[in-house]
Parts: structure tokens; C-alpha cells; sequence
């Protein structure tokens, strides 16, 4: 288990997928995939499209990871979207806004484990009774 | 086929007004943009559809009348003690006057996404004020552009090439521009960059107090700051004091990183001091097309750009607890309604754990991952192509949103659905 910093943001592909729909494939691949330096992949042992463990001290949930020359070592990207809320916190500090960016997780390799689907996910972590 | 030119569209802050849609039987069959984000709204808006009102019975969403379901939304609202009333940035300014009319008569807060994306910039303005100009005036005078945490090559695909760096000005051209990107990630927009700045993640307000040091002329005594070398901070602060007209367009790198709205404050205490060396102005990157629109509604209407609070019967502010992610973290609102956005998707998990375990209705012309998590669903015609409107540009100017096509049968505007339930919780209310 190695500790990166966690950035979540708007990626195109996030932003072209959410207006073919929330449930569309697009949408789903992109914001339920982390990205990575190659280097720190190499330094885990896993591979483009092998899934990892992210845990930050609010929550954890299994990704696929990709490649991304874009991100720097240490850091590990995830476009907006409900995977990557998981992993945030609420406190705002007196602001409104919680820490989106910048904040401290530990990745794993989780090989044997999957990307949970969406739906029920959802339901699983907000299901209505 | 019906060409359709000036089309607004009805995606990011930039409000770009170009844009041609083919429209043939009521469908629209090709548009004319270069944005790729523009594109897929215009010719996917209509796929994932939703036509019927919804309600949950035995847990599942089932189908039912627009009046049924009115009733059940006026309902919850009704019986709330403390509802939440959420979303309002990709609808106009007119179904949004009409949210905070609702709020007041039930009691409850309302909030725009503002608080989840450009929020800790209105407090830093509301602090030290706002030294701007219109994105005409970067496109005709700014020599230099500054991205500080935002990718405008992901984001705000056209920003770039109609107000900025890549455009055509009436006293500046391109080439006569320089671009300065400044941000944790070598991201899309800083690869084009004339200088990439490369900041460590959540030290952005140490790297402004340094510039605000080179600019005042004191040395700093260190090697790097932020993870910056000094000699690039140098290089920087003599682009920025030797521009003719420079402008910071700063992003969610700023305001969702550590220190929140004080980074806002270093931002435009930079820009104020660079403005004792020439001309600079400052101005957000807002996101979603019209939540600009949602904090000028909200203030002409409240006094307040957003968390508005009215259960004491007058409106209250206070960030940090009239906020959406505080009341629903804390547990304060015993029921939402959402319109225009999808918090399920965008708000942290225990922020939606609160959301979906007390009623939730939503007004959405999608089943957003909100409406799947709702009580009951009011679908809507789709502001900005089937149904005009006003919406307020990231510069803060108004412009029309147009009805391109007809929306599906007995498919309402969110103006006129609010109207309903406006209507019916009063007629609810005055019976109690």
C-alpha cells in the first residue's frame, strides 16, 4: 500500500460521456477509472486496466487504473463522478466546499477484485427503502 | 431542413453564441461548433429520455400522471420542516426566480452548485471585491493569459479560441499573446502553454505570496517554493508586470484545494497589486452554463448569491452552514427537491447518504443517478434547446437561450411545473 495525493477533476472524456447520459458506457468507463504516472504503476507491479484499491480516510472503492503521462508521481487522477465521491469527505471547513483535490490516499493493487457497477452501487451505498 | 444560426449552448460558463443547428421534423440533425462536449449535448440531449412523471411504490419508480405527481412533490414539501431546494445552474434565470419564490413559501434553503464548484470565489470577492472586465475586453486587449488551475482544453473547449489566447482581438492576434498555466497536473491547455508552472497540490497560496514578494521587490531565500524554482517564479512575476493587459482566469484547482477561498484572496490581491504595474483583471471559470445566472437571481432576489436560508421567515446566509453539503451532511433538511442538476453524481458520499434517506423529488429532463435515487421524477422540456430563456455568461452577461425544437408531448418547461407545485403547496398550505 503506497501513499499518493487524490485529484479529482473534469477530464473531456468525463465531459462528452455525461451528456450521452449518466448510464452511458462513456461516461461510466471514464469516471470509474483512475490515472496514473507509469512510473508509480511500474513501482505497484500492476498494469493499464488492472484494478486498484483506493482508500482516503472517508471511504474506499475499487477502480481500473490507467496510464497518463498527464499526471505527475504521487499523484493519482479520477475524473468527477460517484466513484470518485466516495473518496471525498464533507467537512468544509466554514466554507461550503469539501476538499475535492489534494488529499492523501493509499493505493493498492486488488487484483481478483472488480469495478462495482453503477446502479447498484448506488443502491447498495444510497439504496431506498 | 431549418438552419437555425446564433444558437446558444446551453453547456459551460462560456455561452458560446455561434453556434448553427440543423434541426429536420423537430430533430436536430447536425450543428456546427468545434466544441466536442457542445456536440454531444446537442445531438444527445434527447437520448436516455425520460417522458413520464415517476413515483416510487414498493421501491421501485413507476410511471404516473404529471398531477400526481405535483401533488406528491407539493406534498413534500409541504410536510418538510426544513426541505432543501438544490441545483438551479443548467436551467434559466426565470424557472430559478421561481425556486427561490418556493423556498420562501415553505421555509426551507436554497442552494445552487455554486457551493460545490466556484462558491469560496464569491467569498473571496465578497472579501476583497472583484477587478474585472468582460471576455470581449481579453479578446480584444489581453497580451497575457493566465490559466490557474483550470483546463480550458477540457472544460471550456472554446474559451480558448473565441475570448483568449488562440483569438482573433481587434488590437491583438494570437501571436501576440502569451499563455502562462499554472497547475498540479500537466494537463490538455498547459501543453500549449509559452510557460507551464507546475505547483505542488494544495500550495497554491504560498506560490502567489511569492509573487506578490517578487513584485514588491523582496527577496525570498529559498531555493523553490510551492515546488516551484525561484528563478521560474521570477520569469513569472516579470510577465506579469511587463504586460500590456493580463488576465488570471482561475479554476476549481483554487477553490476545491486547501485554503479554499483564501487562494481566492491571494488571487486577487496578485491581481491587485499587478494592477500598480499595469493593467490586470481576474475572473472565475464558471462551469456549468448558467450558475452565474443562479447567483444573479439569487442576489436580486435574496440579497444573497446562494445558501440561502428562509426558515426564520427572512433570508440568512451563512456559508459553512446554509451551505447544501453542510445541511445534508449534518442532517438539517428533512427532505429535497432538486432541479437542474445531479447531486447524486456530484456531492460527497455522505452528503448523498443524507440526500436519499429523506423524501427526494427531482425535475430533470434525464434520469440523472438523482432521479434514479428519487421518490418521484417530473420530467422537463431542456432549457436552451427546447426552451428559451436568460443565462448569464462566466463575465456576468446576459444573453437569450433559444427554443431550437418542440419538447415531447405534455413535456412542461421546469417554469411551469414550478408554477404547479408553487400553486399547489399554497393552496395546501391555506388549508391547514
Amino acid at each position: 500500500m503506497v501513499r499518493f495525493t487524490l485529484l479529482t477533476g473534469r477530464s473531456l472524456v468525463q465531459g462528452v460521456g455525461k451528456e450521452a447520459g449518466k448510464f452511458s458506457d462513456k461516461y461510466i468507463q471514464e469516471v470509474s477509472t483512475c490515472q496514473m504516472d507509469p512510473e508509480d504503476l511500474k513501482m505497484l507491479n500492476i498494469k493499464p486496466g488492472d484494478c486498484v484499491r483506493l482508500t482516503t480516510e472517508y471511504g474506499s472503492v475499487v477502480l481500473k487504473v490507467s496510464s497518463s503521462a498527464l499526471v505527475h508521481r504521487g499523484s493519482v487522477f479520477i475524473p468527477y463522478g460517484p466513484y470518485a465521491n466516495l473518496l471525498i469527505g464533507t467537512k468544509t471547513g466554514g466554507t461550503g466546499m469539501p476538499s475535492f483535490k489534494g488529499i492523501p490516499v493509499e493505493v493498492e493493487p486488488a487484483p481478483g477484485e472488480s469495478v462495482p457497477e453503477l446502479k447498484e452501487l448506488l443502491v447498495k451505498m444510497y439504496g431506498r427503502k | 431542413m431549418k438552419v437555425i444560426n446564433a444558437v446558444l449552448c446551453p453547456g459551460c460558463g462560456s455561452l458560446c453564441d455561434d453556434n448553427e443547428v440543423y434541426v429536420e421534423d423537430n430533430k436536430i440533425v447536425k450543428v456546427r461548433t468545434d466544441c466536442a462536449i457542445s456536440t454531444s449535448k446537442f445531438l444527445n440531449f434527447n437520448k436516455d429520455r425520460n417522458t413520464t412523471p415517476l413515483i416510487r411504490v414498493d421501491g421501485e419508480l413507476k410511471p404516473t400522471t404529471l398531477e400526481a405527481a405535483i401533488e406528491r412533490v407539493a406534498r413534500i414539501l409541504v410536510e418538510a420542516e426544513y426541505p432543501l431546494i438544490y441545483g438551479w445552474s443548467l436551467t434559466s434565470c426565470e424557472a430559478q426566480k421561481k425556486g427561490v419564490e418556493l423556498a420562501e413559501e415553505v421555509g426551507g434553503v436554497i442552494d445552487n452548485t455554486t457551493t460545490v464548484c466556484h462558491g469560496p470565489s464569491i467569498l473571496g470577492v465578497q472579501d476583497f471585491g472583484e477587478p474585472t472586465c468582460s471576455l470581449g475586453e481579453v479578446r480584444a486587449r489581453a497580451d497575457l493569459i493566465i490559466y490557474w488551475g483550470c483546463n480550458p482544453s477540457s472544460a471550456h473547449t472554446r474559451h480558448m479560441k473565441r475570448y483568449s489566447s488562440l483569438s482573433k482581438g481587434r488590437f491583438r492576434l494570437p501571436e501576440q499573446r502569451k499563455v502562462v498555466v499554472v497547475d498540479v497536473r500537466k494537463t490538455p491547455t498547459a501543453r500549449n502553454a509559452n510557460l507551464f508552472i507546475q505547483v505542488k497540490p494544495n500550495q497554491d497560496y504560498e506560490l502567489m505570496a511569492a509573487l506578490k514578494m517578487m513584485l514588491q521587490n523582496e527577496e525570498i531565500e529559498e531555493q523553490e517554493v510551492a515546488g516551484v524554482p525561484v528563478e521560474q517564479i521570477e520569469e513569472l512575476a516579470e510577465l506579469m508586470r511587463s504586460c500590456e493587459f493580463g488576465v488570471l482566469f482561475f479554476g476549481l484547482g483554487l477553490t476545491m484545494s486547501e485554503g479554499k477561498e483564501r487562494n481566492i484572496d491571494g488571487a486577487i490581491t496578485l491581481v491587485r497589486e499587478l494592477n500598480r504595474w499595469t493593467k490586470f483583471a481576474i475572473m472565475p471559470m464558471r462551469g456549468h452554463y448558467n450558475v452565474t445566472g443562479a447567483n444573479k437571481v439569487f442576489t436580486w432576489q435574496t440579497g444573497y448569491p446562494y445558501a440561502v436560508d428562509f426558515s426564520r421567515g427572512y433570508p440568512r446566509y451563512e456559508p459553512g452552514d446554509t451551505t447544501a453539503v453542510d445541511v445534508l451532511s449534518r442532517g438539517y433538511n428533512d427532505a429535497t427537491l432538486v432541479v437542474a442538476s445531479d447531486p447524486v453524481a456530484n456531492l460527497p458520499k455522505d452528503a448523498v447518504k443524507h440526500l436519499c434517506s429523506k423524501p427526494l423529488a427531482v425535475i430533470d429532463p434525464h434520469i440523472s443517478l438523482t432521479a434514479f435515487m428519487a421518490d418521484v421524477v417530473i420530467p422537463c422540456a431542456f432549457v436552451g434547446i427546447e426552451e428559451g430563456g436568460t443565462a448569464y455568461r462566466m463575465d456576468g452577461v446576459g444573453m437569450i437561450l433559444k427554443k431550437v425544437v418542440e419538447p415531447p408531448e405534455g413535456i412542461l418547461p421546469d417554469t411551469q411545473i414550478l408554477d404547479l407545485i408553487l400553486k399547489r403547496v399554497r393552496e395546501l398550505k391555506g388549508g391547514r
